[in-house]
């Protein structure tokens, strides 16, 4: 079985993103860019998939620029067999990129494709529901627990009310959650290794597909702060003062 | 026309508050709202949805193969009957996130993700980089806009409606592929997280699942939520439907109050919108007093039995 496995480049979490002051984005220059948590989450699955003998080849995938190269090195060396850059100056819009998979999922055969349950830029949500969607295969959302069992993978969702175990028929789509797992360190002679796996480089029109983003976007702004407000001394003071409030 | 549809969310016996909130995202569109219920044995939620005020008319497909709420089956069934509908509007709880994504691609258009404010039919703002920047957005005209809305966001839509109820046949078969199996409610008795009007959360802090006992007491004792940072989830103390943030819950409670929580920018998305937010924290440089209202700086482990002897 081969897995596919979505990698986004984007701002690092740890950065404090700040809005650029004419409002046209937000300011990305000289910051710190990294694989989508959750994407790195899904990589570390699939290697663990392969590594359990139940996959093949695990292929990292990422549509973007040339810069999002850097990503998937990264993740070739976590340990991912081959790296595919699907190449665009457009940073594409869900249901453009649940296409894009699909042309790669039809190329590529794979039982599984592994996404991240959102982007921490965008925080759309969107790509691996779509995907499915538009493949007419199972989607099992918000990944915290997978095993496999022959043509099966039974799933443990988190959702609002608790745990949700489904159980779906391969091939399938997974978009994962952040107790799904650890992911592994990066060693150095893996980075060295990483540099002669191959990382074949697609052109998206050659794919067949079209940047359609047809939700305009046209206004950044900052979202109000919240004001420091007030210290109190001790839990009787602050008992008061909620009460004052009317908060108890 | 233009008319909106809303998708009810519910665990077969209660219809969930997002729903009521959805119709206050549809009521400021602009538009005049029905309200669809999946689901099998759904005279009682179609009951309340019908009460919700301002909906039109209540669509309710009952059917067992829609029992459980898997996207692929609720999904075909909504895009059987969207035609005539030039807004369809889903929670942007994991059912709705699950849900939405997949109607949007089966009509070939984007979705709109957490819709936090509406400035005209076609005219959005909603939140990316975990709230750090609001976008507006504009889906086209020409194609129906799918969107989950933002609940945090929006309050809950009056009683005293009176809508139509419709019965209506499932029209697509059930998908083979994908099947429920179980669901493990960590939920107790607490008020729900996501309309609690209060919520006492607990970090990392509290160290063990038997000291979050101290939560729930202080929480049942003021009639509040309990809540969680990740931190919590992750080391076992509490289950995961605790968790408020960016990848939790996001609330918006009149009084949030967050002991040994350090205020990581993951876990303040989940917040911003509650009315007061108490902080204690033993580290005074602790991030979390950037944005409390009322804090103190203090051993959790005495300011809660503290606290407890005083509103008692
Ligand atoms: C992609 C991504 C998504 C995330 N999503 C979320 C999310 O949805 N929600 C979330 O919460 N986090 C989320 N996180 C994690 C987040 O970055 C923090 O790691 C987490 O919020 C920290 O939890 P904490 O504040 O409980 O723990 P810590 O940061 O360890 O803070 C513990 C605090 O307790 C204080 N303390 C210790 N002992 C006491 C005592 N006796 N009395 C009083 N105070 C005490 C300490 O001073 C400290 O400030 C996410 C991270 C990533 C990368
Ligand atoms: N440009 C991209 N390249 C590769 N994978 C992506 C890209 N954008 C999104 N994805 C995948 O889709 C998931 C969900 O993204 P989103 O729907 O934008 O929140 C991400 O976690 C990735 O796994």
């Amino acid at each position: 079985m081969r897995i596919l496995v979505g990698i986004k480049r984007v701002v690092d979490y740890n950065v404090r993103i700040r809005v650029k002051p004419d409002g046209s984005g937000v300011d990305t220059d000289g910051v710190k860019m990294s694989i989508n948590p959750f994407d790195e989450i899904g990589l570390e699955e699939a290697l663990r998939i392969r590594e359990a003998g139940r996959a093949e080849e695990v292929v990292v995938v990422s549509v973007g620029g040339d810069e999002c190269q850097q990503q998937l090195r990264t993740g070739l060396a976590m340990g991912a067999d081959r790296a595919i850059q699907v190449s665009t100056a457009d940073s594409l819009q869900p249901l453009s990129l649940a296409r894009v998979f699909l042309k790669l999922v039809e190329k590529e055969q794979p039982g599984l494709v592994i996404l991240g349950k959102q982007a921490i830029d965008g925080d759309n949500s969107q790509t691996g529901q779509m995907l499915a969607a538009l493949w007419d295969r199972p989607q099992a959302t918000f990944a915290s627990g997978l095993d496999l069992t022959g043509d099966t993978a039974t799933v443990i969702r988190e959702v609002d009310a608790g745990l949700e175990t489904i159980e779906v028929d391969l091939p399938a789509v997974i978009t994962v959650d952040l107790r799904l797992n650890e992911p592994r360190f990066v060693k150095l002679p893996d980075i060295m290794k990483a540099k002669r796996k191959p990382l074949d480089v697609i052109a998206l029109d050659e794919l067949g597909v079209s940047a359609e983003n047809d939700i305009q976007v046209t206004q950044h702004t900052s979202p109000p702060q919240r004001e420091k407000g007030i210290l109190v001394e001790d839990a009787a003071q602050l008992v008061t003062e909620l009460k004052n409030r009317g908060l108890v | 026309m233009s008319k909106t549809l809303i998708i009810a969310e519910h665990d077969a016996h209660e219809l969930n508050p997002s729903t009521a909130k959805c119709a206050s995202c549809a009521a400021a569109i602009g538009q005049d709202y029905d309200v669809v219920v999946l689901g099998s044995g759904i005279d009682n939620i179609a009951g309340q949805a019908a009460a919700i005020d301002g909906v039109g008319t209540v669509h309710a497909i009952d059917a067992e193969h829609l029992a459980s709420p898997l996207a692929a089956n609720h999904a075909a069934e909504v895009c059987a009957m969207a035609e005539g509908y030039s807004h369809i509007l889903g929670p942007s709880t994991t059912f709705g996130k699950d849900l939405m994504p997949r109607i949007a691609a089966l009509l070939g258009v984007n979705q709109v993700s957490d819709i936090a404010a509406v400035t005209g039919p076609h005219d959005f703002k909603r939140p990316i980089y975990a709230g750090n920047a609001i976008v507006d957005v504009q889906p086209p005209q020409e194609v129906a806009v799918v969107a989950t809305v933002r609940v945090a966001s929006w309050p809950s839509a009056a009683d005293g409606g009176d809508a139509a109820i419709e019965a209506r046949a499932a029209n697509a078969t059930p998908c083979g592929h994908t099947r429920y199996v179980s669901l493990q409610s960590g939920g107790g008795e607490r008020p729900d997280l996501q309309s609690a009007n209060r919520v006492i959360s607990g970090g990392r802090a509290l160290a063990s699942e038997e000291n979050f006992e101290l939560i729930y007491k202080l929480a049942d004792l003021i009639g509040a939520g309990a809540g969680a940072s990740r931190a919590a989830v992750d080391a076992g103390y509490v289950p995961n439907d605790l968790q408020v943030g960016q990848t939790g819950k996001i609330i918006a409670p009149d009084l949030y109050v967050a002991f040994g929580i350090s205020g990581a920018i993951q876990h303040i998305t989940g917040i911003k919108d509650a009315g007061t937010i108490v902080a204690v924290n033993k580290d005074a440089d602790a991030p979390i007093f950037e944005i409390a209202d009322i804090g103190l700086v203090g051993d959790l482990f005495t300011v809660i039995p503290e606290m407890m002897q005083l509103l008692e």
